[in-house]
């Protein structure tokens, strides 16, 4: 069996190495040429800087372009011509200080290794002017339990002219973190990157580890821990819909999505010992384990989540005051989802066919996995996208588990890291995709660790879906997108 | 109608009736340090704590590093450390935390009368998470659902500071997140008290190496709860609160 998400290796030395401007027209024109902008970082190698950009076809193969670039001199930006670009420029900007001439706003996604939180304070909102506009701030600490952010609203009236989102505040340094110590033994902080995709990360950060120790694909690891990411996927999901219900005051809704969320994160606990999947995935290793009476339980809390679901899902799509409150309210169309390089649900709620599980490969060669998609790209079209993905992924699990006898761990052992190379591994979490690239240098050590959530590309999408909405559904546009800040903020 | 009705049945009664009794089967939850001595010069245990939470011969476990991994378990040629499902493992101050063969459960929390007295009726929580990554965010807002449905004991979540009588914090706390915990703490009336939730808040966790912190807010106030986890389960703080407002 192949791995079940796109993942490739390179030898560092035959890659081409672009110098200045070409390492920009290659991406470009592979843009034009209809891939996609999955991740682009740079790394600073004494006064040079160098760049890697990692593109996608439409059958899932990867594609890496990588530079040689003058810090100083840097290359012209690609975000005018390519807005998808423009979260990669800044991060690149920020981290190694490229120049990267005519990019509209080289704005710091988080204020790294700035200690002083006045950084955060002072930081210049973008403005409008007008007797008529009026600002509001929201954050960094929220009116509930939740993460961290700054938005700061331009209104006119009751409307939302504009909102720009300022994250950083949770900024913990873990890509430095992962580049500490031996790369294999960073399972435990993967898990923490985003805390509510545990199993999204940690999948995409064992694969890449495996194949640069040159483990192949193990049919045992990828089944095991494919089944802890949908159940990971239809826990959150139904978070996600509690919530949602909660903002627009249905109550039944809330509740009853809220409980079934416990029975899917308990069922994880079963198997692994936490909520969260923590502990589940380790490189070369599939902990979770049932002997049949275990997997007995299991198939029953799928069924019972099966059977509650659809019957709070019918009162839902069959009320009124749900549809009047979702439907047309925080719209993105599909032309601006390509353009900004939109990922997973919310991508998907625009009618993106774009879903890490859909080519088919391994585990999702076996029992394949739909693309679910909507079209109309609003609050409506993001909650059916999660309600009809908690359908799917609870189907997928009972067809896995079908015949099982007993679900075992797996134990592969895990050699040195090969030097000199460069891996880009993927999964598609719940929000969308994970990203995870890593390279050894000549003694086998990492020198650089990218990691990338789905919210980095996403938290922009939110901010052009509320213009001209009404500011009061604010609550509900966020909840819908349900991006992370530590994932973003790392 | 009927469809309302039709998930009310189903919904049924979600509540745990006895909070304090509930053990969570298949959680990873409080360890126990077998008596047996170490091998001569065995570290395993040691070498792969992520967190340098434990020290070997005799073995000893800082329940406010732990993030329960369970490495040291499977590492241990003895077998001598086994994660039990109990949460019960909340202190109220940091040697508390501390378990070995001898002091095998962590020092249970002793009621505050002061707290008692004016908050054992009704107590409003704030939270403030300063990098924390969304597990103990979420486990704090699962003890408001149906299941472990803390308003029973009028306990409840705040959405402003200036009504809070407790800050819980999470997270290892970022540097651009100590101004705004400061702030939230200064802007909550007294008397108000503190409490850590998970190995990030409690010890740095995962981050207690990284450059990005700033926890001089933990050096000039001390949490009167300390909440182990990674991240903690409902239930720990659930037990460790009840007992330190002295709720029966
Ligand atoms: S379970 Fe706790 S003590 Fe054991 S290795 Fe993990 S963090 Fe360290
Ligand atoms: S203690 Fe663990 S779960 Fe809680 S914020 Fe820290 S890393 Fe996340």
């Amino acid at each position: 069996m192949k791995r079940s998400f796109p993942l490739r290796r390179w030898a560092v030395s035959e890659l081409e190495e672009r110098r200045g401007e070409r390492w920009a027209e290659r991406v470009g024109a592979l843009l034009d040429e209809g891939l996609r902008v999955v991740t682009a970082f740079a790394r600073s190698e004494g006064t040079d800087v160098i760049a890697t950009a990692l593109l996608q076809s439409g059958d899932g193969e990867l594609e890496l372009v990588r530079g040689r670039l003058d810090r100083a001199h840097g290359y012209h930006s690609l975000t005018p011509t390519h807005p998808a670009m423009h979260c990669f420029e800044r991060e690149m900007h920020e981290q190694t200080g490229l120049r990267i001439g005519a990019h509209p706003w080289l704005k710091p996604l988080r204020y790294e290794g700035i200690a002083a939180s006045s950084a955060m304070g002072a930081h210049p909102f973008y403005k409008i002017q007008g007797k008529e506009v009026h600002e509001v701030q929201v954050g960094p600490v929220h009116a509930g339990v939740i993460e961290p952010g700054a938005f700061r609203f331009m209104c006119l009236g009751e409307r939302v002219h504009h909102l720009e989102i300022q994250l950083g505040y949770q900024h913990r340094g873990v890509e430095a973190l992962l580049l500490k110590g031996d790369a294999r033994s960073k399972a435990q902080l993967v898990e923490t990157i985003a805390g509510d995709s545990s199993i999204a990360h940690g999948l995409a950060y064992a694969s890449a580890i495996e194949a640069l120790s040159g483990l192949d694909a193990d049919p045992g690891l990828e089944r095991g821990r494919a089944i802890g990411l949908e159940l990971e996927r239809v826990a959150m999901h139904l978070a996600g819909l509690s919530g949602l219900a909660g903002d627009v005051g249905f109550l039944q809704g809330a509740t009853t999505w809220g409980r079934l969320r416990t029975t899917a994160i308990n069922t994880s606990m079963r198997l692994c010992g936490s909520r969260f999947g923590r502990g589940w995935i380790r490189p070369g290793e599939s902990r979770a384990s049932a002997d049949g009476a275990l997997l007995e339980v299991v198939r029953s809390n799928l069924a019972l989540m099966v059977r509650d679901t659809a019957t709070v899902n019918d009162l839902f799509l069959s009320s009124a005051t749900v549809r009047h409150r979702f439907q047309r309210a925080g719209t993105l169309t599909h032309a601006q989802a390509l353009d900004i390089g939109l990922v997973g649900l919310p991508a998907r709620a625009c009618g993106v066919e774009l879903d890490q599980r859909a080519y088919g490969l391994g585990v999702y060669g076996e029992h394949p996995m739909e693309r679910t998609t909507e079209a109309s790209g609003d609050c409506w079209a993001r909650a059916l996208v999660r309600i009809r993905e908690i359908d799917r992924s609870l189907s997928w699990l009972a067809r896995i588990l079908e015949g099982m006898s007993s679900l075992d761990a797996v134990r592969r052992p895990v050699g040195e890291l090969a030097a000199g190379q460069l891996v880009a591994s993927l999964s598609e979490g719940w929000r969308g995709e994970v990203v995870h690239c890593l390279e050894t240098g000549a003694d086998g050590r990492l020198v650089h660790y990218k990691v990338q959530d789905p919210s980095l590309r996403n938290w922009f999408g939110l901010a052009l879906a509320v213009r001209e909405n009404d500011i009061s559904d604010f609550p509900i546009c966020n909840k819908s997108f349900d991006l992370s800040y530590c994932g973003h903020d790392l | 109608m009927l469809k309302a009705l039709r998930v009310l049945r189903s919904q049924g009664d979600q509540f745990i009736g006895d909070l304090r009794g509930a053990v969570p089967t298949g959680h990873r939850g409080r360890p126990v340090i077998g008596a047996a001595p170490c091998p001569d010069g065995c570290e395993a245990c040691v070498r792969v704590c992520p967190t340098a939470a434990i020290t070997a011969d005799p073995v000893r476990i800082d329940l406010a590093r732990c993030v329960f991994c369970n490495e040291c378990a499977l590492a241990c040629p003895e077998e001598k450390i086994v994660f039990t499902p109990e949460p019960r493992m909340s202190a109220d101050r940091p040697e508390g935390l501390v378990v070995t063969a001898d002091r095998p459960t962590p020092t249970p929390v002793a009621t505050s009368e002061a707290l008692r007295r004016m908050f054992g009726r009704s107590l409003k929580l704030r939270q403030v998470s300063a990098g924390g990554c969304n597990g103990c965010e979420l486990e704090l807002n699962a003890l408001a659902n149906v299941n472990f449905d803390l308003q029973r004991y009028g306990i409840e979540w705040v959405a402003s500071p200036r009504h809070a009588d407790g800050l819980v914090l999470t997270g290892p706390i970022s540097s651009h997140m100590a101004e705004a915990l400061q702030l939230s703490w200064d802007a909550m009336p007294e008397p108000r008290f503190l409490v850590s939730f998970g190995a990030c808040a409690l010890s740095g966790g995962l981050y207690a190496d990284s450059a990005e912190l700033d926890r001089s807010f933990l050096s000039r106030f001390s949490p009167s709860l300390l909440v182990p986890g990674c991240p903690p389960h409902p239930l720990t703080f659930v037990q460790g609160i009840l007992d330190l407002l002295g709720i029966r």
